[in-house]
């Protein structure tokens, strides 16, 4: 067992065994990582202001807005149907788009592929980096260079599911069993021609269903976009909100709910059925 | 071709039908997308834009980006930015506990779990931005916004992953306490408490990880965060100012990926 600072300060307790052996119980850390959790809740608690009497005596407020966009207003349907479609549009174009140029990165990051260790760590780098721009920042950065709309939206996407379905095939990829590759090249196969034997068949299925993933998940965020102009169903949402006229919105987010559920249902039927 | 692998080669599923339609439906999807999206190139000004953003990246606005003193620089905003997300972190987390029981079949009946499942749906589907301007009616402007928003639009991931990890309890472990006699109480503490605490943590911080990457954007609504000075100085074109707060952004949330990820391992691994 090897000794950490901890364990100097909280000695471990030794039982003795019926054979004579001794063993030795690391002291439980869970006191210090609670002590942390709940030394960081109250610096936060602090910083943010939290008040939870104000939850109290305002709570009915967040109902408000709630009961107000029921019943729904249904005469506004016909208005959700263009934006909707953008949205799903956007997010359509954007996920494949992002799932085709994601192989060739996924490819240049994988050290077992490209053995080039400065070109994997760069376009690695370069994943990561692109990762944690949330996507309605990189969405705003696209607005100001495209102008609104919803090529701004598709922008954001596309760099979102590149970035997404990069990383997770870079690290399935170097995961990937390379005594098949090998065999394939020790039986006379090309380079090219092994990797289409031994590693594609291996990597499709989880690239596909990944795929179907991304675009589930860039619906939802599709449909905040056009909060920063960058089309389809957001733009509505904004424009009401802004007039307070709740039952449409009730209307858009009920049909948003609709879409969402029924797109997650096929693409899950056909994750399902890849794996 | 060797005879005995022909006729095997034909007993394999002909799949050309299933792939074919799949294949039209595909490209019909395609084009239908390209028609909705006006593609429009980089003009004279969207490249002007484009470069001061790569300008202001390079030539950040070194002040800003280090004023430790102020709230009201880059650290200070970031750090009330990693606050709300970890207040809505723990708070999502305990709502999450008494859904995800609630949500899985194995201890609640079939049409129960059903229910909390829809239930869970609703709350998913609405966007983090309602939430924040509801949020707002009740607390006004501000970081709390945030938190409370935070800790309500996590419910929907956690819980759906903590069902997971309730579900594929071993329930060996149950048996063979049983086996020895042991009590309830003993059982929930010994037996499960123990599967489920470490599990339940790792979620807990990887939606951490999506936490801090989405509270930046709750600023947009006025709920806090680094989000909204971000939004201020692109609108008025401060592009070395963004710059300053991009490169604050990306840093910490790549640490925090570093952290979380090592410590979820360690969490995984014992």
């Amino acid at each position: 067992m090897r000794e950490t600072v901890y364990d100097k300060i909280f000695k471990p307790k030794t039982y003795t065994l019926s054979n004579g052996k001794e063993v030795k119980q690391r002291a439980s850390r869970a006191p210090l990582i609670l002590l942390i959790v709940l030394f960081v809740t109250v610096v936060s608690w602090e910083v943010t202001g939290v008040d939870l009497s104000m939850l109290r005596t305002r709570g009915h407020q967040f109902i408000v807005i709630l009961t107000d966009m029921f019943p729904p207003n249904f005469n506004f349907m016909n208005n959700v149907w263009g934006p909707l479609f953008d949205t799903i549009q956007m997010s359509l174009l954007g996920s494949i788009a992002g799932a085709l140029l994601a192989i060739p990165f996924a490819l240049l990051s994988s050290s077992n592929i490209i053995r080039n260790r400065l070109l994997n760590g760069f376009f690695k780098l370069f994943l990561s980096i692109l990762r944690t721009l949330p996507t309605l920042i990189s969405a705003l950065i696209a607005t100001f260079i495209f102008g609104l709309g919803t090529m701004a939206g598709t922008v954001a996407i596309f760099l979102f599911t590149l970035s997404y379905i990069g990383k997770l095939m870079y690290e399935h990829i170097e995961n990937v069993d390379m005594g098949a590759f090998e065999a394939h090249e020790s039986m006379g196969l090309s380079k090219v021609e092994a990797f289409r034997y031994a590693i594609v068949p291996d990597v499709l299925p989880t690239y596909l269903s990944v795929s179907l993933y991304a675009f589930e998940g860039n619906i939802r965020f599709a449909a905040i976009l056009g909060y920063v102009g960058a089309g389809g169903v957001g733009l509505l949402l904004d424009e009401r909100l802004g007039w307070r006229d709740y039952p449409s919105v009730g209307m858009v987010l009920l049909i948003l709910m609709l879409v969402v559920f029924v797109i997650e249902r096929i693409s899950e039927y056909f994750r399902m059925k890849l794996t | 071709m060797n005879k005995a692998v022909a006729q095997q080669l034909e007993k394999a599923p002909n799949r050309k039908v299933y792939l074919s339609t799949i294949a039209i439906i595909l490209t019909a999807l395609i084009i239908w997308s390209f028609m909705g999206v006006n593609i429009t190139g980089f003009d004279q000004r969207g490249t002007q834009i484009a470069t001061n953003i790569f300008s202001g990246l390079f030539s950040p606005d070194l002040e800003f980006l280090f004023d430790f003193t102020s709230g009201g620089g880059v650290p200070g905003l970031l750090f009330e930015t990693i606050a709300i997300a970890f207040l809505g972190t723990v708070f999502g987390s305990f709502l999450a506990i008494p859904i995800s029981f609630l949500m899985s079949p194995s201890i609640v009946s079939r049409p129960v779990a059903f229910v909390t499942r829809l239930v869970v749906i609703f709350i998913r589907t609405i966007p983090s931005l309602v939430y924040g301007l509801m949020f707002i009616r009740v607390t006004g402007p501000g970081p709390y916004a945030g938190v409370l928003t935070m800790s309500l639009t996590s419910i929907g991931m956690i819980s759906r992953l903590y069902v997971d990890v309730i579900e594929n309890l071993d329930r060996g472990v149950l048996e063979a306490m049983t086996s020895m006699g042991c009590t309830t109480y003993q059982k929930v503490r010994y037996g499960i408490l123990p599967q489920l605490f470490s599990s339940f943590l790792s979620v807990t911080i990887y939606r951490y990880d999506m936490n801090l990457r989405d509270a930046t954007i709750l600023g947009l609504v006025g709920a806090g965060g680094i989000g909204a000075p971000l939004i201020f100085a692109m609108r008025s074109y401060r592009w070395s100012e963004v710059g300053s707060i991009l490169i604050g952004l990306v840093v910490l949330i790549l640490a925090v990926e570093i952290f979380s990820n090592k410590l979820r391992e360690r969490l995984v691994n014992g």
